[in-house]
């Protein structure tokens, strides 16, 4: 099946795209010859749309190794889940306004994992078929509970020696908690750091008070000491973007050059885990974050043209999805979706969500969106009532309004995000937010790979194939 | 050295029955491999003895270098020929399995021959078994080497047996491994040593079929190679460089790449200007200096996104320097030659020469010796 969407970023020109994943940029005026089946072997743009077999061909060869791409795009969905969040802890010294659900204050009590649960989680993770495991720590601020962590930590690598899985471990903290010892302790064991810098140090410390009141500094001081520790690529950041930062793409990308940070990932407020009146004082519609967004981008682009490399991540996550012939190992944006399918969380409270964002909901007493008890084996939990109900949104394919559009080869469903913000988890993508973000970056991207511009697609191969920026000394773009 | 050295000579050649294969032994070496007599030539001057009475006299060979300690002959009953079926100084070995084919590409370097040939799987055995037990790697080549069916099999399963340590590299046009059952049988044969050398000269059929003058080759090449990929074999694909390849040879990289990620090598190769080339030149000749933008197009499109890309047979002087790391000294060494007028280039003992089938009609205007001053700007 084809499926076909106008670029707006170009003159003129019509994407159009197979169920592999394949696309072909064409003129509006090549698309209506194709379409009426009078584009023939005599057009320049024949054996183009013939090699992605878009053009059919009768008794043709190499559909085996058709229904093979179709099938490598797609191997992630056998694999069951592969991240696995444990939220040792609801407690934070941090009052974000953004984040009022999903934290309890510092010293409030019944907020922390029991040990018993997380040593069910354990057996949860190694139920998992995935041969590759991504095993986070996340809050809350899960350093309060570090001891614990390193608890866990230990007790996956004595299971591991007999299971031999590939585990990679990551935690998501403010980092001022963790003292020398525990980031030895990462080191060791490398436990990969991700920690939040929402941007100049006046709007950081707005957004993510602290009670001395220092929280940039602070933060600058323990990115300081992580990576004297576990090196410079060891920690990663990313800022939560609120209204205030709609307004100058620039400032919070200059922040993260002045911290050193090699990449910035670009990600809108999610739309849950605040009270309706924050929202209004820190939400935007959805447009307003691709507008930043294509600002933000046109500005990378300008910095690894001139020679200083940044990435930004999502872009490069997208690009894998458009560029490679391989599933992604993304968990946030594939079809089947990752809820439950690619992500378990395991919360501080014995429950178990298939996404981080189902959590939240949860915490606002939405009690439809947990698949059980951590001490159900994972086969109960993924035939639960939630899963059930949220894979009615999982096969973006399948939905209205995106099993029609020419970018769903690339994107992905997200039925959490459509239970909690339009109460249902097929959604209704006219007036999804999750809609109007993903089509907007898709043509921001497309328009840049149509446009050609030599120097934009050395840092988008960069991106999307991990390489630094100067080792690609050639973009080897091939228009198609 | 062995560059430029033939593989066959002739020589007074007496009491031979039928067709002998022999191994160069000298007196040192026996004392140590303690080979059968029946299998050993024992060099003496000018010439070679061998059989179990010594009663086969190869005398006045008329080029002595051809043949060394270590190499195997041929020798046949009522010929002069004596041919160097595996060398020992040589770079590279193939054995030839046969002169048949199902394809007759316009650029066939050994222009294939009809007839039966399946006594040759028997010569091949027995010149496995005499093969050095160190050879790193050995070419299969022909002709179609499937063509011999099960004696393929035989052929590989025995140097799987007697050379276990050996890389094996076939040159197959891929189109009969679309049979599942015979795919199985000679991916079985070949083992995991075994890497399957694939020709594809477009993404699409027509061109394919026309460089192949086999309709319908594009297709079953396509499926023999996802036989292949299903069977967990090592695949590379190898596509010769020339005036009908060279237009979509962009596009067959991309496709390559999103069709048959699985491959493990891509060799783009420069016509060697031999067999059917020579009669096809109007169809195939464009200078290599005139391909350099789709050739770097495809080469940093595969490497880029991880792939394993070669360039063979072309000179580093018609080469962006951009593509140097990439060019290999692929030339096998009785047929390379470098002009004099290489003799001052500084990259020569980097670059891959010529054939020495190459005349003056397949010459690039851009072939020229190299100096240091030029080598120093551009350099990254």
């Amino acid at each position: 099946m084809l499926r076909a969407i106008d670029l707006e970023n170009t003159v003129d020109r019509r994407l159009l795209t197979n169920a592999r994943g394949e696309y072909a940029i064409l003129s509006r005026q090549d698309f209506a010859l194709l379409e009426e089946g009078r584009l023939d072997g005599s057009h320049a743009r024949y054996h183009d749309l013939l090699a992605l077999g878009m053009i059919e061909r009768p008794g043709r060869g190499g559909q085996g190794l058709e229904r093979a791409a179709l099938d490598t795009r797609k191997a992630f969905a056998l694999e069951g889940p592969s991240l696995h969040i444990f939220v040792v802890t609801l407690r934070c010294d941090h009052a974000c306004g953004y984040c009022q659900v999903s934290r309890a204050a510092v010293d409030a009590s019944g907020f922390d994992m029991h040990w018993g649960d997380a040593l069910a989680a354990i057996d949860r993770v190694f139920e998992a078929p995935a041969q590759a495991l991504t095993v986070e720590f996340q809050g809350g601020e899960p350093a309060l509970r570090f001891d614990l962590v390193m608890a866990i930590v230990l007790e996956i690598e004595r299971r591991n020696a007999v299971e031999g899985r590939a585990i990679r471990f990551s935690m998501v903290s403010t980092l001022h908690h963790l003292d020398e010892d525990a980031l030895a302790f990462c080191a060791d064991h490398q436990i990969h750091l991700s920690t939040s810098i929402d941007g100049s140090a006046a709007l950081h410390e707005r957004q993510r008070p602290n009670p001395t009141k220092d929280s940039f500094a602070r933060s600058v001081v323990s990115l300081t000491r992580a990576r004297a520790i576990l090196g410079h690529e060891g920690v990663a950041a990313l800022p939560t973007l609120t209204r205030a930062a709609m307004a100058n793409p620039r400032a919070v990308i200059d922040v993260y050059r002045d911290l050193g940070f090699g990449s910035i990932f670009l990600r809108p407020i999610s739309p849950y885990g605040f009270a309706l009146k924050t929202r209004r004082a820190i939400g935007y519609p959805m447009a307003d974050f691709v507008a930043f967004y294509s600002q933000a981008l046109d500005y990378l682009l300008d910095l690894n043209r001139q020679g200083q490399p940044m990435v930004e991540t999502y872009a490069s996550i997208l690009l894998r999805h458009i560029l490679t012939p391989f599933g992604s190992g993304y968990v946030d944006l594939r079809s089947p979706a990752g809820a439950g399918l690619g992500v378990l969380v395991y919360n501080y409270d014995g429950q178990v969500y298939p996404a981080d964002e189902a959590r939240m909901a949860a915490q606002t007493g939405d009690r439809r969106f947990a698949l059980g008890s951590v001490h159900e084996p994972f086969a109960k939990l993924m035939a639960s009532p939630a899963m059930r109900w949220l894979s009615t949104g999982a096969v973006a394919e399948a939905l209205p309004g995106c099993g029609t559009c020419a970018f769903v080869p690339f994107c992905g469903a997200d039925p959490v995000y459509h239970a909690a913000a339009q109460g249902d988890p097929v959604g209704d993508r006219a007036t999804s937010e999750f809609c109007v973000k993903h089509k907007g970056l898709f043509q921001i991207l497309f328009g840049h790979l149509a446009g050609g511009d030599p120097e934009t697609l050395k840092t988008l191969t960069a991106w999307a194939f991990n390489r630094h920026r100067q080792e690609v000394v050639d973009a080897g773009h091939i228009a198609q | 050295m062995t560059l430029g050295l033939a593989l066959h000579t002739h020589a007074k050649v007496s009491g031979v029955s039928g067709v002998r294969i022999l191994k160069v032994v000298d007196d040192d070496e026996q004392a140590e491999l303690g080979l059968s007599a029946h299998w050993r030539a024992r060099p003496i001057a000018g010439g070679l003895v061998a059989g179990n009475g010594e009663e086969i006299v190869l005398g006045d060979l008329r080029d002595p270098t051809v043949v060394a300690p270590g190499d195997v002959i041929r020798v046949r009953e009522g010929s002069s020929l004596v041919s160097v079926v595996w060398r020992r100084a040589a770079r590279t070995n193939a054995l030839f399995t046969t002169e048949r084919c199902n394809s007759l590409c316009l650029m066939c370097s050994q222009p294939p021959r009809d007839g039966n040939d399946d006594w040759r799987v028997a010569e091949l055995l027995q010149t496995i078994d005499l093969i050095d037990r160190d050879e790193v790697q050995l070419g299969v080549t022909g002709g179609e080497p499937t063509l011999l069916g099960d004696g393929l099999s035989r052929v590989l399963a025995r140097c799987g047996e007697v050379l276990p340590e050996t890389h094996l590299h076939v040159l197959t046009n891929g189109r009969t491994f679309r049979d599942p059952a015979a795919a199985a049988d000679w991916r079985r044969a070949g083992g995991d040593r075994t890497t399957w050398a694939v020709p594809l000269y477009a993404d699409v059929p027509d061109i394919h079929d026309a460089v192949v003058a086999a309709p319908g080759a594009f297709d079953e090449t396509l499926d023999g190679l996802y036989e292949l990929a299903r069977l967990g074999a090592r695949v590379e694909i190898r596509v010769v460089l020339h005036a009908m390849t060279i237009p979509r040879l962009p596009q067959l990289a991309a496709y390559i790449y999103r069709r048959l990620p699985f491959v493990e090598h891509i060799a783009l190769m420069g016509l060697e200007p031999m067999g059917l080339a020579k009669g096809n030149r109007d169809r195939l000749w464009i200078d290599p200096v005139d391909y350099q933008a789709e050739l770097r197009s495809a080469v940093h499109h595969l490497a880029n996104r991880g792939m394993t890309v070669s360039i063979y047979n072309l000179p580093l002087c018609v080469l962006p320097r951009s593509l140097w790391p990439f060019a290999r000294q692929s030339i096998s060494e009785w047929k390379n030659r470098y002009p004099d007028e290489c003799v001052p280039c500084v990259v020569k003992d980097h670059c891959a020469g010529f054939f020495a089938s190459a005349g003056p009609a397949w010459r690039s205007r851009a072939v020229r010796p190299l100096q240091f001053e030029e080598l120093s700007d551009g350099l990254a």
